[in-house]
């Protein structure tokens, strides 16, 4: 079996693993990161979204073994430890999620398009986020926790 | 500060932000097997033989079982629905014995060390079938000579349910106008974001094993009943937890085959067992939803007004009936009727076995097809009067100084006020600038057309009145119950047996007890969706959590405050009577600053020094709430389309979407609910459809064959309230989970066709696809 | 769902792969992006025996300037391509479909090459680099190098002139100099869903008269196709819409469009004609 050694959410791990296992189950299944959840099997749904060397990625469609010396950035180490990510707190202030499933995702996603975009129009967050699917909130409050966040990540406010 | 109101940010966003959910997933306890099931690949064959040794000899397998072996264990899954005295109701085993009857129906499942190894054992299962006649369609299948989805019921008619009020022969006869018209829904497939897993952890052995069961359910307590009595497991041995739940919609309001067999699998072999569905697995084996052929005849008055209303349904069933899958179609039976006044009303549903997967509720179950119906049926009448479509519904509705209203469907409309949301919708709309854009376009011959819908929707919800649930055979109540209790340090704990996957009532219910206890929000704790934590409950769904739940919470703290008034009354020397009660704090009416805190009541009370004689030592309190009736949410939805005639594509241009939910406890919670639900219903009007091939295959087995909609296919909405209290609470609350769902998919089509009327058509079937606009188009032309 | 087991080859170079790849087996497959590949294994629709990963052999990444052309290495990625400024002012049209190609995240990994290889008439690239005149550049450790023309290298649903121990290294995309308008026409029901149609298209004018034009179908039949009927229709014309319009009407001329979910082949070869107009239309105003 493949020896591979991966940062995740600034840890080193090293491990074994088969080639077939996919990054999302490394990360949930032999590394207990169970912050990053499945949705489908066909890359449409986005909630396995992770960074792989800092752009985002599905990681239900990316092998363990591809991430070998490659670094991964989670959900759970978006921010340092103890704080929140702007996109984490403008989710929360902006009703952005309700079940929450496809939130780690979305986020992810999000952080992809800001370091893009770093002032996306509206349309322009709506197709970054195209990926990333959500059946709980009709997506108007996650296009508006993003701007928002990109505002607070700018340094100003922005114009509604 | 008034807590009920407020547009609180959500509690429970941190740990859903940060990756720190519980999704029953992420539950993995020491020695858990994991579960892998093979499922049918015929929609109707028998069962010859399933050899499973090939399967069992492989690395890290520990047990693979066919239906065979829970024979003698694993019961039917039940129906709690008995719509009809003579409804046929079918045997369904959780995994298949001797037949199949849908393409995933489960058929065998390994049991191994880990997730991979079982689906790879899952290929050396050898499984013969014989296959047998296929039924797809449901108009064929009710014809004489038709092939059986269940041959042993001679049918497959389950039922056929009747209502029926006034002298509808009257009203047709002879009626000025009269339309008939067929409108398919289409089916749908829920899509929770979360696909199903359950895991089952046994603790001890023999007859007395406790059980608890961790599912991505809606109805913990339901579910645990259920198990209880499909497996003869006593009650109280079984508890079930649904951690953070990821969305339901109606799909994990049900008792799964994959719940029961944890169960079973997990008393068999002694040790944890989880089982994550994928998918492309979900998509045929989560129950599905609508699915309905309606025929419809509206008698009117050339003035517009409506005489009388025949309704005629053919609702598919699936395979087998589930939770509550008769009874969907029959929640419309009271809806089609809308916010219209009428003379005469005929309801006929007749339920239709298929060899398709079951259907069930699905967000609205049963009200989006009475609404959209009804709300087709008015722009078709405007239409055919000449009258614009916001003018006839006028002519037709309840005025708000009608209520109470007892309508041709027989229930009683509490409140409403149709006037006022559509007065606000309209002029947020901006709907003559948009008929006059219409018109130019018109003239003009653009290839891309404007299209205008509308929709004055009503529902009925607080699924709860258990005296009417009764009254149709339903095979339970719908009250519910809460909790408050009261911490010797003043904080609160509330227990709720409303099951939260996405609805926020962790804020919301501590809001309504923060309110009325005047304690801090941050004081109290909402607990919920477990078992041993809340025992009683009937759980959430039917835009019922607030309007029965909160309402029991409400009740709950009110006796707190009684409790605590009565210790404040001895306490202070004075009488209850003289007693006020403001932000928390009980004071003596006249005297000065003389007072205390309900957190200096509960010291009190825990301490119990000193106390009236022969009181209990204790605030806490308990409710359950049973309300009379429903409550009838209402609004008047805005849709504008612009439909490319070239392609036949459709885009919303602009929607408004003034809604009356009653009193608002949370606005944001309560806004979000709305964009949700209107996604969903757009979703319907435009993109989703489970389509079955004619040998019964489902073939949008994946997100990339069904389509839900991103961020990049929808507006931005705009939305309003109108709020009138709902009468039959005293939180004057009605419910909003599925008002959004239910009045956008009939405002998007009516815009469609009505965008499209000058081409001569008068409908397009759901989802309006391109193709399906564009074969409108020529078809419409044609005539 | 869970892939079926497979031997896994990760070469660091060019030379190990084309080693490795004849030793694999007969169904191993070459891993690139992966964005095709995983979902297949993941819904068991392929059971390859090994996985030559490619994602190590640096030297198939670059894009780079060949003269009157310009070469994207095979597993040069889609975000790659689409922000890279020799594609974007040598072969715009590449950039422009390559952006409508799924989704950011999927862009992240998907590579130019990888989509052709996978040869799947749905894909919004064969069609480009059909309409392109492209060459794709193969290489194995037997035969040496050879030029495959884009016409000659999608022979039917999902298949391509590549021999099992042959490798896509790059695709040469001719420069598109000045006097070249161009675009992509896409045409699906939801953002992320693949095409019901594409139509990719480059014109050149000289004095307004159409001196060069070359279309890409997408979809329309079991391998990209030219609409060869079109093209020769509108050769001297100046584009006029009365031109336009009739010659889009033969877009689906000698096409065999699916049948499928999203769209008959009825509709299919109306909706060709639209989107071949339009995608003139648009090409002839850049």
């Amino acid at each position: 079996m493949p020896r591979i050694r991966v940062e995740v959410d600034g840890a080193t791990y090293e491990d074994e693993v088969e080639p077939r296992l996919l990054l999302v189950h490394y990360l949930r299944e032999r590394l207990g990161k169970v912050g990053t959840p499945v949705g489908c099997d066909t890359t449409n749904c986005g909630a396995c979204t992770v960074l792989l060397d800092g752009l985002s990625a599905k990681s239900c469609s990316v092998l363990a073994v591809q991430a070998d010396g490659r670094s991964v950035t989670t959900v759970e180490g978006l921010a340092p430890d103890g704080d929140e990510h702007p996109l984490q707190r403008s989710f929360h202030r902006e009703h952005a999620l309700q079940c929450g499933y496809c939130t780690p995702g979305m986020i992810m996603a999000s952080a992809d398009l800001l370091r893009e975009n770093p002032d996306p129009s509206e349309d322009e967050v709506r197709e970054g986020l195209e990926g990333n699917l959500c059946r709980c909130t009709g997506y108007q409050n996650i296009v508006r926790a993003v701007r928002s966040a990109a505002a607070e990540m700018r340094g100003s406010e922005v114009a509604s | 500060m008034t807590e009920i109101g407020q547009a609180r940010p959500r509690s429970e966003d941190a740990r859903l932000v940060t990756g720190r959910t519980r999704w029953t997933d992420n539950i993995t306890p020491a020695g858990t097997l994991h579960v892998a099931y093979l499922r049918s690949p015929h929609a109707h064959a028998r069962i010859d033989r399933v050899d499973v040794e090939a399967a069992k000899a492989r690395p890290n397998v520990v047990a693979v079982l066919s239906g065979a072996d829970f024979a003698a264990e694993q019961g039917a899954l039940p129906c709690a629905w008995q719509v009809t005295e003579d409804m046929k109701l079918p045997a369904h085993p959780p995994m298949a014995v001797d037949e199949v009857r849908y393409v995933g129906e489960p058929v065998a499942c390994v049991v191994a060390r880990d997730r991979y190894s079982a689906v790879d054992a899952l290929e050396d299962i050898d499984v013969d079938y014989t296959p047998l006649p296929t039924v797809v369609d449901m108009e064929r299948a009710i014809e004489d000579g038709a092939d059986l989805v269940h041959s042993d019921l001679g049918t497959n008619a389950s039922y056929t349910w009747v209502f029926e009020q006034g002298d509808l022969d009257a009203a047709l006869r002879d009626a000025p106008v009269l339309l008939e018209r067929r409108f398919v829904q289409q089916r749908l497939i829920p899509t929770a974001m979360e696909p199903r897993a359950v895991l089952c952890e046994p603790d001890g052995s023999g007859p007395n094993t406790d059980f608890t069961l961790y599912s991505a359910t809606q109805i913990p307590h339901i579910l645990r009943l259920m198990l209880s009595v499909v497996t003869e497991i006593p009650e109280h041995r079984i508890r079930v937890v649904a951690p953070d739940v990821g969305g339901g919609f109606g799909s994990k309001l049900q008792v799964y085959g994959e719940e029961v067999l944890a169960l079973l699998l997990a008393r068999r072999l002694g040790r944890p067992v989880k089982w994550t569905e994928s998918r492309s697995e979900g998509n045929m084996a989560v129950h599905h939803g609508r699915d309905q052929i309606q025929k419809v005849t509206l008698a009117a008055e050339r003035d517009g007004r409506i005489r009388g209303l025949k309704v005629e349904l053919l609702a598919d069933m699936g395979a087998y009936l589930m939770l509550v899958t008769p009874g969907v179609p029959l929640l419309g039976a009271f809806m089609f009727n809308g916010i219209y006044k009428m003379d005469a009303y005929s309801f006929t549903c007749t339920g239709v076995f298929t060899n398709k997967t079951p259907t069930d509720a699905y967000r609205g179950a049963g009200r989006p097809e009475a609404t959209f119906a009804i709300e087709r049926l008015m722009d078709e009448l405007a239409a055919e009067l000449g009258v614009d479509p916001v003018e006839v519904r006028r002519r037709n509705w309840i005025a708000h100084e009608e209520f109470p209203f007892e309508t041709i469907a027989g229930l009683t409309y509490d409140t409403g006020n149709y006037e006022a949301a559509t007065e606000k919708a309209l002029a947020l709309f901006e709907y003559d600038k948009l008929r006059a854009e219409q018109n130019d376009r018109r003239e003009s011959g653009d290839p891309v057309q404007l299209g205008i819908g509308v929709s004055t929707y009503t529902e009925m919800c607080g699924l709860a009145p258990s005296r009417v649930l009764g009254s149709l055979s339903y095979g339970a109540g719908g009250w519910e119950h809460a909790s408050v209790r009261v911490l010797p340090t003043g904080k609160v704990e509330v227990v709720t047996g409303s099951s939260a996957h996405g609805q926020g009532h962790e804020t919301a219910w501590a809001q309504i007890a923060a309110d009325r206890l005047g304690v801090p929000f941050d004081d109290v704790r909402v607990l919920h969706g477990d078992t041993a934590v809340s025992p009683k409950g009937m759980d959430t769904y039917g835009s019922r959590s607030l309007a029965v739940g909160g309402v029991a919470l409400y009740r709950a703290c009110d006796k707190v405050v009684d409790k605590a008034r009565t210790i404040a009354a001895h306490l202070l020397e004075a009488s209850e009577d003289d007693l006020e009660f403001s932000a928390g704090r009980f004071s003596v009416r006249g005297v000065g600053d003389a007072g205390l805190s309900i957190q200096e009541i509960t010291q009190a009370a825990f301490a119990a020094h000193n106390l009236p004689d022969g009181l209990e030592p204790s605030l806490d309190s308990d409710a359950t709430h049973d309300p009379d009736n429903f409550s009838f949410p209402h609004g008047t939805h805005l849709c504008a389309v612009e439909i490319d005639t070239e392609t036949g594509f459709t885009k919303i241009r602009k929607y408004v979407a003034v809604d009356d939910v009653g009193n608002v406890v949370n606005p944001l919670i309560v806004e979000g609910q709305v964009h949700g639900g209107l996604a969903q219903g757009i979703a319907q009007a435009l993109y989703e459809e489970a389509v079955y091939d004619a040998d019964g295959n489902l073939t949008t087995t994946t997100m990339a064959d069904y389509l839900v909609p991103s961020a990049a296919d929808l507006p931005s909405f705009t939305t309003d309230r109108t709020e009138t209290p709902a009468a039959g609470n005293p939180l004057g609350v009605k419910g909003v989970g599925e008002a959004g769902t239910i009045a956008s998919t009939p405002a998007v089509v009516n815009a469609i066709v009505d965008g499209l009327r000058p081409f001569g058509v008068r409908d397009v079937p759901m989802p309006c696809t391109p193709e399906r606009v564009w074969n409108a188009l020529r078809e419409g032309g044609d005539r | 769902m869970i892939p079926p087991t497979f031997d896994y080859l990760r070469p660091t170079t060019l030379d190990e792969a084309l080693r490795m790849l004849p030793d694999a087996g007969e169904d191993a497959k070459v891993l690139a992006g992966g964005q095709s590949l995983m979902p297949l294994l993941r819904l068991r629709l392929a059971y390859p025996d090994a996985l030559v990963d490619l994602d190590r052999v640096d030297e198939l990444r670059a894009i780079r300037d060949d003269g009157d052309a310009i070469v994207i290495g095979a597993t040069a990625t889609h975000h790659q391509v689409m922000h890279d400024p020799l594609v974007r002012e040598h072969a715009p049209l590449v950039a422009r479909a390559t952006a409508t190609v799924a989704d950011p995240a999927v862009r992240h990994r998907g590579t130019f090459g990888g989509s052709l290889a996978h040869a799947d008439p749905a894909g919004d690239l064969p069609a480009v680099a059909l309409a392109l005149d492209a060459v794709m550049l193969a290489r194995s450790a037997s035969g040496g190098d050879r030029e495959i023309p884009a016409r000659d290298f999608f022979v039917d649903w999902m298949t391509t002139a590549l021999e099992p121990d042959e490798l896509l290294t790059g695709v040469r995309v001719p420069k598109l100099g000045a006097g070249w308008g161009f675009h992509y026409e896409k045409f699906h029901r939801t953002a992320q869903a693949w095409a019901i149609v594409g139509v990719a298209c480059a014109v050149r004018r000289v004095q307004g008269a159409v001196e060069d034009v070359r279309i890409g179908l997408t979809n329309m039949g079991a391998t990209p196709v030219r609409a060869t009927a079109v093209e020769e229709r509108l050769g001297g014309s100046t584009l006029s819409d009365g031109t336009l319009r009739e010659a889009s009407a033969y877009a689906g001329e000698g096409t065999e469009p699916p049948s499928d979910l999203h769209g008959s082949s009825e509709y299919r070869s109306h909706l060709v004609q639209v989107l071949t107009r339009r995608a003139l239309n648009a090409a002839s105003a850049r």
